[in-house]
Parts: structure tokens; sequence; C-alpha cells
């Protein structure tokens, strides 16, 4: 696409110095149901201690096994859970503690796309209801007119038929009703969007026609991107940046060809072998991990991945590592640095 | 408004089920000749055409000397024979098809009261000589006017409640959870006798009262399907979309709690009218003299000798609780995702 539908409303000026999204130390903990006789409450350590920046209109991935917590980021982002600690910083100013009522403008900047399609819609609405509740909400289109237009353009930015506005989501497909999916969350001209495993309910051909979209509107409407996702096959496709996250804790994070070169951390190494390779006769190494990931109520001491690690000694279980700087803009946090061919 | 094609399902299913709709359709016949019981049943006439002049005793209230000079100016006492006789001379009058009212005592009865059913008296009198037809097709009206009121009443409130519990959860439902479950602990019983010894219970007094309590039913369901609701994906993403609370609960979660909510209504509606009738027939209820299906059930008891007392409150509450229980079975139904239509 080379002009911008949506480019209508005057966008702040993009502040210097700080990138649109930080996270900082955000933690997250869930409580268990408490103890028989309420004496310990345990706690799910979904998300502990991460950090990362997200540059305006880069993309930047959120990769890891389900339960690992990567949704919890997202929502804790926008503010769907209330994170334990830690500090969110959009475009430089803290969103971590503010009220609903001072955050609702702020919502406007950053939105959403979910991973199911069906659940995602309100079955009662239609579509012209849908996409007009965030602008009305927002108070973005003054007048009928001015609405209609708008949400007319939206169609026409994620590639939907006009006739669809009077219909309501059961009548389309998997892949349709996550257009109209983001086609709500570009209703209020976010600058932020989160995607939250948004192509892992759809079919392989569908997958890639909703990637390029996004990847299309990302371009045109200068997008930053939360990409989260359990698919690495996926996320190079579209990623400058990839975060890799195990039990919690981001284990490296690193530009997007760096990390599918040289990956550092042997989580990272496990995960990409099982990418699978169109290829039958490629030579394949696979990586092949023992066990399962232990309880987030339990995290094991020490690093975290140290249970199932081929390579974990006594220091692994003993001392967590720190994310260090393994290369430019390559972070990664284990102690040592394992060769690649080994 | 078009209707939907799962409304349009729904229906025929309700149509399906034909026990359930002639239930419907005969009671709301029945229903709706007890609206104008004044019109049929009455101790005025409908229609008197006296001396060139139409007048409506059923509409308005006129003097005894209007028809007679004779008489005192009153109220008009159409049943004493010298009035009638005086409207005789100078027109006619016209009578409803039962001439008595719920409260008319008959003082020309053919044998001492409790008298059995004749020609005058369809279902006999009771023993305080007033017709027993009257009384039940004003104490249908009263009952079902009653559940009614008591059931829209209650249901709003507990729907309100049940909504805030489920939607805001946490220590808002904690609190709110306990306090139901004390309150529901209250003897309603004793409360209403000592009420009882203050107020004279009359139909507002009664309703308010009963409100106190049976709003808790619904809470239960609609806090549920609450609690299931605001983790739906597109209230996530409506909440994201900085949709206010209250919107979000009306709007996204209120319609798909609804059908919970509406197979219950038919329900609490017979069990609205059988609270009314066991206070009235405990003597709690309405004030003495009130047409109502309780007290026929009592007078019933303590003569056991007018056998038509106690059959007839046994058929009219007996048949009034099976049409509605016979609808509720409909409904349910028809709100069964998994009813097969055949």
């Amino acid at each position: 696409m080379s002009e911008t539908p949506l480019a209508s409303l005057p966008k702040p000026a993009p502040t210097e110095g700080h990138p649109l999204l930080e996270v900082r130390k955000l933690r997250k903990f869930f409580p268990t149901r408490a103890h028989t006789f309420g004496l310990r409450r345990q706690w799910v350590r979904a998300v502990d201690e991460v950090s990362f920046a997200l540059e305006r209109g880069k993309t930047l991935a959120l990769v890891g096994e389900s339960g690992c917590g990567k949704s919890t980021v997202g929502r804790s982002i926008l503010r769907l859970v209330e994170p334990t600690g830690g500090e969110i910083l959009l475009d430089g100013a803290h969103i971590e503690a503010l009220s609903e009522r001072r955050l609702r403008p702020l919502r406007r900047r950053m939105q959403v796309v979910f991973q199911d399609p069906f659940s995602s819609l309100n079955p009662r609405l239609t579509v012209y209801e849908i996409l007009a509740e965030p602008i009305r909400n927002f108070g973005l289109a003054q007048g009928r007119e001015a609405e209609r237009a708008r949400i007319a353009r939206l169609l026409e930015a994620v590639r939907l038929p006009r006739d669809a506005l009077s219909r309501r989501p059961h009548e389309f497909s998997g892949g349709q009703r996550q257009r109209i999916g983001i086609a709500r969350a570009l209703a209020p001209d976010p600058e932020l969007l989160v995607c939250d495993e948004a192509v892992a309910a759809l079919d392989v051909s569908v997958k890639a026609q909703i990637l390029n979209l996004l990847a299309d509107l990302q371009e045109s409407l200068g997008l930053a991107v939360l990409f989260i996702s359990h698919d690495l096959a996926v996320v190079e496709h579209l990623a400058h940046r990839i975060a890799v996250m195990y039990l919690g804790r981001i284990v490296e994070e690193a530009p997007n060809e760096a990390l599918f070169a040289a990956p550092h951390h042997p989580y990272t190494r496990a995960l990409l072998s099982a990418v699978p390779v169109p290829d039958p006769f490629a030579p394949r190494r696979r990586i092949v991990l023992k066990g399962d990931v232990p309880s987030p109520l339990h995290p094991p001491p020490g690093c975290h991945f140290h249970t199932r690690c081929p390579y974990a000694v006594a220091r692994c279980r003993e001392e967590v590592p720190k994310l260090r700087s393994v290369g430019p803009g390559h972070v990664s946090a284990c102690h040592f640095d394992i060769p690649l061919a080994s | 408004m078009a209707l939907s094609s799962l409304t349009k399902r729904r229906l025929a299913v309700f149509r399906a089920h034909r026990r359930g709709f002639w239930s419907l359709w005969i009671f709301l016949v029945l229903f709706s000749i007890c609206l104008f019981a004044e019109f049929i049943a009455n101790d005025r006439p409908l229609v008197i055409y006296y001396g060139g002049h139409w007048y409506f005793p059923v509409l308005f209230d006129y003097s005894g000397d209007t028809f007679d000079p004779a008489a005192m100016p009153t109220e008009a006492d159409y049943r004493d024979a010298e009035l009638q006789a005086s409207i005789h001379t100078k027109g006619w009058m016209l009578w409803p098809l039962i001439p008595y009212s719920y409260n008319t005592v008959a003082y020309d009865l053919s044998a001492p009261a409790p008298s059995p059913p004749s020609w005058r008296h369809w279902l006999g009198t009771d023993d305080e000589a007033r017709d027993v037809l009257a009384r039940v097709i004003y104490g249908f009206r009263l009952s079902v006017l009653f559940g009614f009121t008591l059931t829209a009443i209650a249901s709003a409130i507990g729907i309100a409640a049940g909504a805030v519990q489920g939607f805001y959860g946490g220590l808002v439902d904690l609190l709110f959870q306990r306090f139901i479950e004390m309150w529901s602990g209250m003897p309603q019983l004793y409360l209403l006798i000592i009420l009882g010894s203050i107020l004279t219970p009359s139909f507002w007094v009664l309703l308010v009262f009963l409100l106190l309590f049976s709003w808790m039913h619904l809470t239960g369901v609609v806090r549920a399907e609450f609690l299931r609701g605001r983790s739906l994906d597109y209230v996530r993403a409506a909440r994201a979309l900085g949709v206010s609370d209250l919107a979000v609960m009306w709007r996204h979660i209120l319609p798909n709690a609804m059908v919970a909510t509406l197979t219950f209504l038919p329900f609490t509606l017979s069990g609205s009218v059988t609270v009314l009738a066991s206070l009235d027939f405990l003597g709690f209820g309405l004030p003495p003299g009130s047409p109502s299906l309780g007290e026929l059930i009592s007078e019933g008891k303590n003569n056991l000798q007018a056998p038509w007392l106690g059959i007839t409150a046994f058929v009219v509450l007996g048949g009034l609780l099976t049409l509605l229980i016979f609808i509720g079975e409909a409904v349910r139904d028809s709100f069964d995702p998994r009813k097969i239509l055949v």
C-alpha cells in the first residue's frame, strides 16, 4: 500500500530520545488459592523482571513456549492485568500506576489484536457497530458521515469487502474475522499494536495473508508492533528484534538476523532446531530437551533453564545469569559462551 | 428490526414445544380477561341509560339522587331495589356478566353462607357471602400482577448486583458474597410477623419486603456469567479500547448473560405467586378482604363442609402455577443451544 488510508489524525510529534514503549523490570505474580488455613499464599511468577524497549515503527517479537508469560507481558502493557511491579513507559511517560480514568486517553495510542478470531468479536454486534465503538468512544469522528467514511477507510485498509458492515462475526471465516479484529484495533489510530498470538489460530495460507497485511499496515502507518508468538517461523518474516522468554524471564534478545544466525542461549538453540525446514533432505540436528517446563509456582533456583539444559553445571543451579552483551544489540542470559557447533 | 436467525430459531423451538406454547396462549387469554376484571365482575352496571342520558358507573361515581330523587345524595348503591326500580322507569341498565365485585356481600342467599354453587353464584359464595368467582378473577389478577412486579424489580436488582460482583471480582465479590450469605440466612417469616405488627401489610409494603430477599435468586447465575464474560477476548478488547465499565457490562456481557437469566424468569414468577399465596394463607399477607388466592385456600380449610371453596382454590392456583411452569420449560428449551429442532 502506497498511501496511508488512516493517517488522517494529527499524531503527537515524536519525542526524540526515548523509545515508544519501554518496559523496565516488569513483574506480574498471580496468587494461587490460599492454603487451607489461609497461612501461606503461593505466587505464580508469570513475569519476573522483564525489560525491553520498542522503537517507533519497529516490530519486537516476544517468543516462548505456552505458559512462559509472554501474553501476560502484553496484557500488562495494555493494563488489562495490573502489573505487580516494574515500570511501563509509553513515549517516556509512566503508565504502570495511572488510574483507569487517566489511562483512558492513552488507550487510544495502544491497541491489541487477540489470538482467537472467534472469541475476540462480540457475536451480537454487526461489523459496523464493532468498528464504530472505538471511534465514538474516543470521539474521533464528528457526525454520522465522518464516522461512515472512517469505517470505510478501515475496511479498505484490512481489505474487507464493503458489504461486510451490516453482517455479524459468525458470517465470516477465521481470517476475515481476524481482519475485523485488526480493523477494530486500528480504528483509534494507535501507535503501538500488541498482537497476542494474532495468527496462531489460523490456517497456514490465511496466516500468511494476515502476516502480509500486518507487515503492510506497519509500514504504511508507522506502527510499532509487539508481536507475541510461540512460532519462530512466523516471527522470522516480521520482526526487527526478537526476545525469547522462558519461565517468566527474557533469556535472549537480538536483532532478527543475529538470532537466527548465531543464537547464543541453549534454549534459543533448542527452539530454533524445532522450527520446521521446508526441505526433507536438509541435514537437521534436532536438539530435544528433556523433561518439562518446571512449574512457575516453584521455579528452579539459579538459571531457570538448568533443569533441562544439556550444558548445565553447578554454577547454573546457584547463580541467576544476568543478561549480558554477546554481540551488537545482542544480549543473552547464559553464564557461558558455548560454541555453536557443539 | 429484523429478527436474527438465532431469535427465529428460538421462536421455532418455542412453537414446537406444544405444551408450553398452548400454556402461554391460555395464560395470556386468562390474564387479559382478568385485566378487565371490573368489566366482568362488578357490583355496578356497565351502562345506564336514564332520562335520555348515558351513564357509565363502572368508570365514574354517581350519587344516588342522580337516578332516584328520593335517594340520599351519597354514592349510588346500584344493588338497592328501589334505585333499580327508579332506573327501570326511565331507562335501562346493563350489568356485567357477574354482578358481584370481590367484596360485594350477597344478602339474598338461598342457603346460609358459604352457599353452594348455583345459577347466581357459579362457584358458590365464601363464608362471608361473597361471590367466589368474582374473588377468583380479582385474585388471579392480583397474584399475577404481584408476581410480575416482584419478579421484574427483583431481577433488575439481582442482575445489577450479580453483574457488579462478577465484573469486578476480587474483594468486591468476596464481601458481596459474604453479605448475601448472611442476608439469606435472615428468618423472613419472623421478620414479616414483626413487620405486620408495626405496619399494615399492603400490596406495596409486602412487595418491598419480599424484594429485600428475593433479589438474591438471580445474583448467583448472573455473577457466574459475568465472571466468565469478563475474561472473553472481546471484553478485553473493549477495555483496551477504553470503553467504560458500565458500557462493557451493558453492551458486551449482559446480552450474553441474559440467556441464562431469562430461562429462570418464569420459574421466579411462579415462585413469587406461591410466596404471596402462602403468606395470605398464613394471614401475614395482604389486608383482610383483599381478593387473594391464599385467603381462599385458608377459607377452604376453615370450611371443609363447603368443598367448592377448597377445590376452586386448588384448581385456580394449581392451574396458574402449572401454566407458568410449562411456559418456563418451553422458554428454557428454546434457549438451549443443544436442542435439536425436529
